[in-house]
Order: C-alpha cells, then structure tokens, then sequence
C-alpha cells in the first residue's frame, strides 16, 4: 500500500505519450515486422523452389520431345539386297544390317551431290551424320516391302545424337573438340543441309511411343515401352490393392471391437505407412523373387511390391471416407431392418465411395512415380525393345517402368539421354497431375458435405 | 494346366452356381421371394462362395508350399561331394531349376518331346547346345547330378501342378454340391454368407499385419545368414565399408549410418526453418487468399516423384554448387573447395527442398490446433503477434512440432533417389559437406542391383543394412506418432 501511495517517479516529457512511440515499442514492433518477413521469405523460398524445379523440367525437357530427321531418296539396289532376284524373304532376312551400310552411304552421297554442296568428307564420314539406327529403319523397311527392291523410296532418318544437339544447342563447334562422333566439317555439312532444307527439327511421337534404345543411340529411345510396364504394374495395384484396402477399411472402421488385436493392427497400418519404400523394395526381392520365384523384372512383381506400398495410403483415405458418413445413415438403414453388412454394403459404402475413388487415385499416383523399390527387383537396366503381345505378356515378360527408365537415361554418360531424362520426367509429371487433377475433381464434384 | 486357366475355371463354376442356387431356392419357395428366409440372391451368392472361396485358397497355399517341398526334396539329392568348391547348395539348386525350365521351355516348343526330355543323358547328348537352340542360356556344362535333380524337380513340379488341379477343382465341386443341396427356403443363407464376407474383412485387415511379419522375417532370416557370414561385431563397430566380391570384405554399417545422419542434418536444417516459418506465417498472419494459393503450391513440391528431385540434384544443383565452390580459377569464386558434383551438399539441400512441404503441413495442423483461447490472452495482454507465436504458440505447439521434426527425419533416413543421384558412392567418416559420401540406401541399391548371389555376404549384407533402416525409421515414427499423440489429447 506505502508503494502505491507514493507518488510515482516523473516519467521524462514525451516517453509515455500516446502520440510517440517509445524506444521499446518500436523495438517490438520492428521485431514483428521482421518475424512477419522471416515467414513471408519461408514462403518464398519453397514457391521460388517449386518455379526453379518446373522451369528447370521444362526447359531441359521439353528438347526431347522434338528431333532431328534427314530425309533421304535411297536407291533399293536389287544387287545388294537380293542377289538372286527371286524376292525370297528368307534369302532378304540374310543380308544383315552390315550389308545396308553402303546403300545408305551412297544415298547419303548422292543427296549431297544433289544440293551441289561441297565437301571434303568421304561419303562414311558424311553417313555418320545419320543415326545407326537408319540401317536398322532400312532392313525392316525391305524386310517388310521386299517388292520394293530395285526402286527408290523416300526416307525419313533420325539425325546422329551430336547432330539433334548442335541444332537444339547442346553441342557447339567448341564442344566437340576431343569428340569422336562428329568434326566440325560435319557440323559445316549438317548447317548446309539444314538450309537446304533436308535435315529438319520436328516433332517426334517415337519419344513418347517408342523404346528404348542401346546406349549409342539416344536419338531412337523413347519411353512406351515403359510405359506399358507402368501401366501394367498399376493394374495390378489397382486390382489388388483396392478391394484389399477397402474391405479392410470396412473391417476395420465398421465391424473390429476395440481391443487390442485391431489396435496392433492400427498402430501396424500407421507405422507401414511410414516405412522407406526401398524396404518394400527389399521384401519383393526375399519373398516374391528369391522365395517364390516369380520372375525377374516383370511388371507383376513390381505391381506386388507397390500394392504392399500402396495399401496403408488407401487404408487411411478409406477408413477418413467411411467415418465421414453421419452415424444417422447406418441408424436409418438398421431402423429399417437392414443387417449390420446390408447397412454398409448398401448404405454406407455407396455414400463413401467418391472419398474412396479419390484416396486411391492419390495412391496410384504415389506408387506411379516410385522407383526405389523397382531398382532392387531388377526393373532398370533391361531394355525392352518391343511392346508385350498379350495381357500375359505384359505382366511377365521383363520390362521397365517410367521412373525406373529416367533413373537408366540419367545414369548413362551421353548428354544426350539426359534431355530425353527431362523428357521422360515431363511425361511422367504429365499422368501424376492428370491423376491428381482427376481426383480433385471428383472430389469437388462428388463429396457430400453432412 | 496352367494357373490361369484353373482359375477362370473356378470362376466360372462359382457364377454358375450363383444362378443355380438362386433357382433352387426360389423353385422351393414356389416362386415367391417372401417365402424364403433370405433374399435369393443371398442363395445365389452363397454357393458361389462355397465354390470359389475354399478351392481358391487352396490353390495359393498349394502354390506358395510347393516350391518349398519341391526344393527341399530335390536339395537332397544332390549329394555334399559334388558341389564345388566356393559355391553353396542354392547355386547348385539355382542351375538345376535353370536346367528344368529350360528342359520345359524345349518341350513347349516341341524341340523335344516329353518322353525325349526325360530320356536324356548328359554322357551323350550336348544338353547346353540343345537347350541354348530354344534360347535358354546354361552357366555351364550340364553334370549328370545335377541332371538327375532336374529330372526328378520336373516330375516333383509337374505332378504337383496336377494333383494341385485335381484337389481345387475337387473341393470347388464338393463346396458347390453342398451349398447347392442347402439352398432351401428354409436355410439362413443371409447370415451364412456375411459371416463368409466377416472373414474376408479380417484377412484383408490382417494382411497389413502379414506385410509387417513379411518384411520382419525376410530382412531377419537373410540377416541371420549374413551374421553367419560375417562377423557381427565388424558389422556394428567397424570403421570400414569395404565390399569386395573376392571375399575378406570389410563391412561395417557406420560409415553409412555417419552419411546418412549428416545428409539427413543438412536437409533438415533446410527444411525445418523454411517450412516452420512457412507453416507460422500461413496459419497465424496469412489471409485466406494466400492460404488458398500458397499451401496447395507448397503441397505440390511433396506431390513430385523422388526420381524427379534425384535428377535435379545430379543434373542442375550438383553442377552449380559445383561451380560456386569447385572449379578453381574457372568457378565463381575460385574456390576448390568440392572436386565432383555428388556431395553431402547436393543432395542435403535437394532432399531439404522435398522436406519442405512435409514440414510445414505437419507443423500447420499442430499450430492451428493450438486453442484460440490462448492467443487471445496472449493478445489481450498487449502481447505483440510474433511474441504470441513464440512465447505462447510454439510453446504449445512445441512436442507435436518435434513430432513433425522426427516424422521428416525418418523421411530423410529412410529417401533413396536423391542420395543414390546425389550423394556419391564413398564411405569414410568426414565432416566436410562438399565432400561425397555414401548412405544406408544408396549401399542397399548398390548390392542389390545386377547379378545378386543369395550367398556371398556382400549381397547379403544389404538385408542387414535393410533391417537396420527399418529399426532406426520404425523407432524414430512410433516416437513421433506417440508424443503427437499425447500431444493433441492435451487441448481436447
């Protein structure tokens, strides 16, 4: 009381006005603004990181998705194709692609001499300007059209690697100095040609529809092959783990008592939620490849390994679904004469399946763009070369999946497959926001709000 | 007959008993549905249910318990004397079965016939050239013991096949002929078939428990073999990772434990104050424009595939910390301080960037759980914003934000793509960031990938390394999830 009732120290003039703000205050105040400015450059930081990550895909990517072509008139010269003339398939197949090298050599020649360009290189040197896959392009051509032996067809070649680079500028005349693959004489050659209009930059749909290709040729890989194995490994996900998952939703968030079996259960499902994917990768190798011998690299065994993935991402979305129904709906349904099974089955589940559509689709998209767990059951380092011929086929025959196809380009030396990596990744980024999209629409669209 | 067919056949014969049952048991109804216990369809459901359930499981006990039995019997056959020297019995076993399905592939395409491929004789007949014109490629010479056992795993394999035939179709038909007989007016077929679909529930629920015993057992077993191999003690306290395929490796898990931690550091120490800052500023200052924009963009950055971050870490931010600091006189700023791409850097900030988003919708949803209550008095006591947050938020929020933290540590650990890419294949104990190392995950990949040999230590080291991870990230998010968890009850 004595405190109080002496009287208080004068405070100097100014200090405690309403009007002026006191050191102290502005002190908070700046520290307020600064904290304000730490959280907004938080902010800033992780979109600026999104928009560098995107530029960056689209940039280096979206070169892949373009090519260089030579077209060329190639003489079918009867005397080197099929000596004895009688057109036999059998006596074409025997002329290996070795015996198609001078007939390219020489179209390659006479185009040149066509345009009336000059040059010092041999008519070899000048068919290094091609991909090594022409020869291959031609066999096949004639292996397919023997009656055409003996005329001239026009043909559309893939440019050679370093070339596709110099017109898309990845490589230039200083780069290539220590090159093997290309001279600047060929660089001169390629520069006239593309004047003259015969080697040209255009669209390429074999990056998205086609295979893989051997290590010298990254102007021919594409990426359908592997994403025909994808597919296949996500019909697997999708006819395993969905049933699995919403039946044991079901079980789980309708019917278990609580005890302490479906409470290990739970704690289980949350803790394999959170298990490194390289650890699933682990057990398709134990159990599915070395204990039942199913087969290496085959795209039912990567779809195993991504259901067991997938599983407790579907389980969690489902059961979040099914307890957003009202408890009124089972009420109403039992109230009615409904079994406990006939309430969720009929009642219930309908109600909870637009929420279930949706956590799934999040999940494939998940186990869409995994790859850890398929380097370990063998999915990178094949090259499948041909599409599968039957459903069969498709899940047991080796083959690649998407990710596990960007890994194997961005591991190679060549430069040039690291574009097609972008490549890849953009086609891959493609599917993941159409999945997404997909769900947040149906989400939108169908979720009920009680 | 193959699988396949066998099972489209029990398929088959379940939809018909379906649309027989329903018959019989509305033929003894009379034709009116009121009269039967059960809706028809139940009568239906239920014999296609005794059809298919029984001889369905039977198939794939059958298939998952003949491998075993076959390679049990037949391992025996080939006597101690005859393996080489530096192979083990599951090579031998490996080039029998390669023989025996090589011997089948030459039978499906009518190279040989059945009675010729049983009757052939390694003194005589050329197996390896026969068996390479089908296009099945053989290690080596075809030894007559191991011959024998082929012969004896085709026998095993192909009676096997038919007797598991015979025995599912058997119990389909007997399941079907007794379902069928019941499916009376009289009969509960209701409440018979949802305790049918009851235990259909629990073994889906269940599997998520058989994942866990699966991935426990296969690691633990293989493990084992590996402690058999090698000793445990230069395993967990060794300084050395030394693989080396010629046997005398030195195998030690903590110069990978020491590149994980520190890359793991390093992401975190990205991502924990951007994405706590981020998660701050949206749930307590931002307004709900900003939020709406700002935390689905963010969430995107978690949306993107790990082979995705891998590749920018090796392509675009190995390259340019490269050029910040390596390179000498060619690089920003002469420094020579990292001479390769991979390093703790790259992939430590690559991996932070991918945190973020993980991070910061964590830490949003334990802030704003945070009761109102508190910053209003916070506030109503002339607190400032920022001082509310963090003399009062934080605080709060503080075991559920550690939470947050552990859960992004476990990501960290356990992440593969971005280290296999980023972070180089050296092992060694070194605190300098540019430097490359190696981790638990990237060293799994590496012993796994190609030609793996279930008998060399080497690969089976992996598995250990495997169990490891499993341990260290299990432990680290049943931390998490309980201090999360006792965290919320708090404020309910």
């Amino acid at each position: 009381m004595t405190d109080l009732s002496q009287s208080p120290t004068p405070v100097p003039a100014g200090q405690n006005s309403l009007l002026t703000l006191s050191d102290r205050t502005k002190k908070r105040n700046a520290a307020e603004k600064r904290f304000k400015i730490y959280g907004i450059s938080a902010i800033a930081v992780g979109l600026l990181m999104l928009v560098v990550l995107v530029t960056t895909i689209v940039s280096r990517g979206t070169g892949a998705f373009q090519q260089s072509f030579i077209t060329l008139k190639v003489e079918l010269l009867e005397a080197k194709l099929d000596k004895k003339g009688n057109r036999n398939l059998e006596d074409i197949k025997k002329v290996t692609t070795f015996g198609y090298a001078p007939i390219v050599k020489a179209a390659m020649q006479q185009a040149v001499q066509d345009l009336g360009i000059e040059t010092d290189l041999k008519s070899k040197q000048m068919a290094a300007l091609l991909s090594k896959n022409a020869v291959a392009q031609l066999r096949a051509y004639v292996l397919e059209n023997p009656e055409h032996i003996g005329t001239t067809v026009e043909f559309r070649f893939l440019a050679q690697s370093r070339v596709d680079g110099y017109l898309k500028g990845r490589v230039s005349r200083d780069s290539i100095e220590n090159d093997k693959n290309i001279s600047p004489q060929q660089l001169d050659l390629a520069d006239e040609l593309l004047a003259a209009g015969v080697l040209e930059k255009t669209f390429n749909l074999d990056f998205i529809l086609g295979s893989d290709a051997s290590d010298q040729r990254p102007e021919a890989a594409g990426m359908g092959v592997s994403m025909l194995g994808s597919l296949f490994m996500m019909l697997v996900v999708l006819a395993l783990a969905l049933p699995i998952g919403v039946a044991a939703s079901i079980y789980l968030e309708e019917f278990a008592a609580k005890n302490w079996m479906t409470d290990i259960i739970e704690v289980n499902i949350a803790n394999l939620a959170a298990v490194p994917s390289i650890v699933y990768g682990i057990l398709g190798l134990a159990v599915f490849i070395n204990y039942m011998h199913l087969p290496m690299s085959a795209p039912l065994v990567g779809g195993l390994v991504l259901t067991l993935m997938t599983l407790p991402t579907i389980i969690i979305s489902t059961r979040a679904s099914l307890k957003a129904v009202p408890p009124s709906i089972r009420d109403a349904a039992l109230g009615v004469g409904a079994s406990k099974m006939q309430a969720v089955f009929h009642h219930v589940l309908p109600l909870a399946a637009p929420g279930i559509l949706t956590g799934t689709i999040i999940g494939l998209a998940q186990a869409l763009g995994e790859t850890a767990p398929l380097l370990l059951i063998g999915m990178v380092g094949f090259i499948a070369s041909n599409a599968p011929e039957s459903i069969a086929d498709g899940l047991l025959a080796p083959n690649s999946a998407m990710p596990a196809q960007i890994y194997e380009w961005a591991k190679r030396a060549d430069p040039a497959f690291y574009e097609r990596a972008w490549g890849g990744i953009i086609i891959l980024l493609v599917f993941l926001v159409t999945m997404n999209t997909v769900a947040v629409i149906l989400r939108r669209r169908f979720e009920r709000r009680w | 007959m193959p699988t396949f067919w066998l099972v489209v056949l029990l398929l088959a014969l379940s939809a018909l008993g379906f649309a027989m049952g329903r018959r019989r048991a509305l033929a003894s109804a009379g034709g009116n549905p009121r009269n039967l216990h059960s809706l028809p369809n139940y009568y239906g459901a239920n014999v296609a249910m005794s059809t298919a359930v029984p001889a369905l499981a039977i198939l794939a006990i059958w298939l998952l318990v003949q491998p075993i039995v076959i390679e049990n019997r037949v391992s025996a056959l080939i006597p101690e004397t005859s393996i080489p020297e530096n192979t083990s019995l599951s090579l031998v076993m490996s080039d029998v079965r390669r023989l025996a399905e090589g011997l089948d592939e030459a039978v499906n395409q009518s190279f040989l016939t059945q009675k010729q491929s049983f009757a052939l004789d390694s003194a005589t007949s050329d197996i390896r050239s026969d068996l390479g014109a089908v296009g099945v490629a053989l290690g080596s010479e075809v030894r007559p013991e191991v011959l024998e056992a082929a012969q004896s795993y085709r026998q095993l394999s192909s009676s096997g096949a038919t007797l598991m035939t015979v025995v599912a179709v058997l119990s389909a038909l007997v399941g079907f002929f007794l379902a069928y007989r019941n499916s009376d007016k009289e009969f509960r077929a209701r409440n018979v078939v949802e305790r049918g679909v009851m235990a259909l529930l629990v073994l889906a629920a269940s599997l998520a428990i058989l994942t866990t015993v699966g991935i426990v057992l296969s690691m633990f077993f293989e493990t084992m073999n590996f402690f058999g191999l090698h000793n445990w003690r230069d395993f967990f306290f060794g300084t050395t990772w030394a693989p080396n395929f010629r046997g005398d490796s030195e195998l030690s898990i903590l110069p990978l434990l020491w590149g994980t931690l520190y890359i793991s550091a390093i992401a975190l120490m990205v991502a924990v104050p951007v994405g706590l800052f981020a998660a701050i500023y949206l749930s307590e200052y931002a307004g709900s424009t900003v939020r709406a924009f700002a935390k689905p963009l963010l969430e995107i950055l978690a949306g993107i595939p790990t082979i995705v971050y891998g590749l920018f870490a090796l392509l675009t931010v190995g390259p340019l910390l490269l050029k910040l600091f390596g390179q000498g006189e060619n690089g920003v700023f002469g420094l020579t301080w990292m001479s390769g791409a991979t390093s703790v850097l790259t992939a430590g900030v690559v991996m932070g960037i991918m945190l973020i988003p993980f991070v910061s919708s964590l830490s949003d949803d334990i802030i704003n759980a945070v009761p109102q209550a508190l910053r209003d008095g916070s506030l109503g006591l002339g607190a400032t914003k920022s001082e509310t947050v963090r003399q009062v938020v934080l605080p709060a929020a503080l075991p559920g934000i550690v939470g947050a933290i552990l859960l992004a540590a476990s990501r960290a650990i356990g992440e593969t793509m971005i280290v296999v890419m980023g972070a180089g294949a050296i092992a060694k104990f070194s605190g300098n960031p540019f430097e490359s190392m190696t981790t638990i995950t990237t060293r799994i990949v590496s012993q796994l990938t190609g030609d793996t040999d279930f008998a060399s230590p080497e690969t089976l080291v992996a598995f250990a390394l495997g169990l490891s991870l499993f341990v260290l990230t299990l432990g680290l998010n049943v931390l998490a999830l309980y201090i999360v968890r006792k965290y919320r009850e708090q404020y309910d």
